[in-house]
């Protein structure tokens, strides 16, 4: 179930506790003497080998290709490139299929995290050309707790954790069996779900269609390139990232103001400063997503705080709405 | 209980007799208990928020439910809630704790030096050996220590393998096969007494015997949530702050748990194990009077009727639901599949698939022969005492009618 939600093997699927753990092993395990990742990839990642280096990204927040090509063909060891498919926190996607061709070519592994774009968007394993991909279950709705590291070819890991043996050698500890029911359970819901991220595509649409008409200065990151249906980093420039959530959760809406695991900490996105966006916008932008429980009336909800928050904040008068 | 707790459990109560053998492997997973199971739900429903996620009530909801988990955790091992981390499981918090604590001491040495040398059980479980057979590859010196016959360590030869280098002792606080529980307070002022860190790997021990971190001078201690009716995917780590232990992360990302294992935090799991942690708190003293009983009853109904029935490990100092025996002559295969009303094993799960006799039994002073008749049974807090009598009979007569089939004596001629 698991497997087919990406089209792959179901024995190249490796049972983890999360996308953290999946990131790990995939960045950890293959003993490749080089790590190249995308400068917006989250911090599991980065962190896994925080002396990986790092491929820059444009000012949409894709990666630089013929960088990456310079990058593999001017240093012959053997390399792993690790790009995730959608960012969590602008939902820009990578042109994976590229980039693996690319690895491909200068005989690199190519790692893709895809915990932000399952059963959000369709995702097969042969069009993503990795080696290996990483999936969460609680970001598509199963729970928390168990993710999956996919090996798509019969790469042989180093594993990380170290025990009884299970999962063929290449990830100890007593499987969380409900949660990879569950995790099952959702991959198999997930293809049904992916007609509804249509209708929400709409919806968050409508809403950064709505932001443009209450302010023409407002900035929607990433706009021009392609991005999951259901995110929008959206700044709100002068006004601190800070202030808009706190406004916006009194209004009763919930957004924030970037990664749920950095959001407890203060410090700019390093999402967006890897895409070259001014250290004022930075500050200055929301991490906006729906779910399937998302309706217009509920983007209307939104529309309407935002734009007081940000007549509010700009002491203007009401002005008359476009749309 | 809510109803699809009662539902779930009514469910399971319908079908036990027929379609389920008797459970009595609680060495290996236990059945969720169904409070923790209600205690478990909304989070997975209502409550789904990301417990990071400060800026909205969903999150500080969840976050505010992993703090009260922890403290409950916490509470049971006599430690302070910022000593407790959660991660996947006692697996990774072996790992970790072993690992962690190598590496770091590797990576900030002390005028150039630092201790190399760890000490564990030959006899530990495989996730703690594994660990250490890595940081060998990685430079460190282990010592696998044998242990007594008894399946407990000698103190004395504890004490002797101890170095000026030594950094870390890992002894488990009760063994997931032979039960034994080893003495952790003296081996807890022996480390302390040398400036060395014990680690206990606690996933038998904890919730089902009196642990107490400061007493026993435990530095490091591994727990595990569905070894003591919790759910699956979850355990914790202990890291003594005073005096602070340091340990190298073995997951970085997004800092979670003071950075030193990220990841998401299931706030379901984490729940999970705190209310189970509760529960036990509440229950432990009478439910070990109550499963010691059982077992004693089990123990004594078995060696009525086999003869040359023999126990493996101490036969005191054990937990209150563990039973290991020898089925003198009998292959333990073959007296599983002659049992199929009870749900029994050779030993470790992890390790049960394997043909190889334990190396648990072989440490003790088996031979292959006897080792490979080597049953472990495990009673848990749903165990009755008409489930242990029905296991009675049944391995009763399944080893005579074996012994009678391969010509040896089996049910002892003049039961009392």
């Amino acid at each position: 179930m698991v497997g087919a939600l990406i089209e792959a093997p179901p024995e190249g699927v490796i049972f983890v506790s999360g996308g953290t753990e999946a990131n790990h092993l995939a960045l950890l395990g293959t003993g490749r003497d080089r790590i190249l990742v995308s400068a917006v990839e989250h911090d599991s990642v980065l962190r896994a080998v925080p002396e990986a280096e790092r491929i820059p990204v444009d000012r949409d927040g894709i990666v630089e290709l013929d960088v990456l090509d310079r990058l593999l063909a001017t240093d012959p060891r053997p390399a792993l490139v690790s790009a995730m498919l959608a960012n969590n926190e602008t939902g820009v996607m990578q042109p994976v299929a590229e980039i693996g061709r690319i690895a491909r070519m200068r005989d690199a592994l190519f790692h893709c995290d895809a915990a932000q774009a399952a059963g959000r968007i369709a995702l097969d394993a042969a069009a993503i050309g990795a080696d290996l991909v990483t999936l969460s279950a609680h970001k598509l709705g199963g729970p928390p707790g168990i993710g999956a590291l996919v090996v798509t070819s019969g790469l042989e890991l180093t594993p990380l954790l170290r025990g009884g043996g299970q999962e063929s050698g290449r990830r100890a500890g007593t499987e969380n069996l409900p949660g990879i029911a569950g995790f099952a359970g959702a991959a198999g819901a997930a293809a049904a779900q992916i007609a509804v991220y249509d209708r929400i595509r709409e919806l968050r649409d409508s809403l950064e269609a709505g932001i443009a008409a209450i302010a023409p200065d407002a900035v929607v990151l990433g706009a021009a390139v392609s991005r999951l249906p259901n995110t929008a980093a959206v700044a709100m420039p002068g006004v601190s990232a800070e202030t808009q959530v706190i406004a916006l959760d009194l209004d009763g809406v919930m957004v924030s103001a970037g990664a749920a695991c950095s959001s407890g900490k203060v410090g700019p996105s390093h999402v967006l400063q890897a895409m070259g966006v001014g250290p004022d916008l930075v500050a200055s932008t929301i991490r906006v997503s729906l779910g399937w429980t998302s309706s217009k009336a509920d983007i209307a909800h939104f529309l309407e705080a935002w734009a007081a928050l940000y007549r509010r904040c700009r002491g203007r008068a009401p002005r008359a709405r476009a749309a | 209980m809510t109803a699809t707790a009662a539902a779930l459990l009514s469910v399971r109560e319908s079908a036990r007799p027929n379609a389920m053998p008797i459970y009595l492997d609680n060495q290996s997973s236990t059945r969720l208990d169904p409070r923790v199971l209600d205690a478990m739900l909304p989070y997975f429903t209502e409550q789904f928020g990301n417990p990071h996620s400060a800026s909205h009530p969903y999150g500080r909801i969840a976050a505010e439910a992993i703090e009260q988990a922890r403290g409950e955790v916490a509470a049971l091992i006599g430690a302070d809630p910022r000593e407790v981390i959660f991660a996947s499981g006692a697996t990774e918090a072996n790992n970790l704790a072993i690992k962690g604590a190598a590496r770091f001491t590797r990576e900030h040495p002390r005028g150039g030096q630092f201790r190399d040398h760890i000490v564990t059980l030959s006899t530990e479980h495989k996730c703690v050996l594994e660990s250490c057979r890595r940081l060998e590859q990685e430079g460190f010196q282990v010592t696998y220590l044998p242990v007594e016959a008894s399946g407990l360590v000698s103190l004395d030869a504890l004490a002797a393998a101890l170095t000026e280098q030594t950094l870390l002792v890992s002894v488990m606080a009760a063994h997931n096969e032979i039960g034994v529980m080893q003495p952790l307070a003296e081996i807890g002022e022996l480390c302390r007494s040398k400036g060395v860190l014990f680690h206990t790997d606690a996933a038998q021990g904890f919730g089902k015997i009196a642990l107490d971190v400061e007493a026993m001078h435990i530095d490091l201690m591994s727990i595990s949530g569905h070894k003591v009716y919790g759910p699956k995917g979850i355990g914790a780590l202990y890291i003594r702050r005073r005096p602070r232990v340091r340990l190298l992360p073995l997951i970085d990302g997004g800092g979670q748990e003071r950075d030193l294992r990220s990841g998401t935090l299931p706030t379901p799991l984490c729940v999970g194990i705190g209310r189970a942690a509760a529960i036990a708190a509440a229950e432990m003293t009478a439910e070990a009077q109550r499963q010691r009983q059982l077992r004693d009853r089990l123990q004594t109904g078995l060696t009525r009727r086999v003869t040359g029935l023999r126990l493996n490990g101490h036969a005191e100092s054990r937990l209150p639901g563990s039973l290991n025996f020898c089925f003198p002559g009998i292959p333990a295969m073959q007296l599983i599949e002659a049992c199929p009303g009870i749900a029994i094993s050779t030993g470790s799960a992890c390790t049960s698939a394997s043909v190889e006799p334990s190396y648990v039994l072989r440490a003790l002073g088996l031979s292959d022969a006897d080792a490979n008749t080597g049953i472990r049974i495990g009673l848990g807090r749903f165990t009755t005492p008409e489930e242990v009598d029905f296991a009675v009979d049944a391995l009763a007569a399944a080893a005579s009618r074996l012994a009678a089939e391969s010509g040896m004596a089996g049910e002892s001629s003049n039961p009392i």
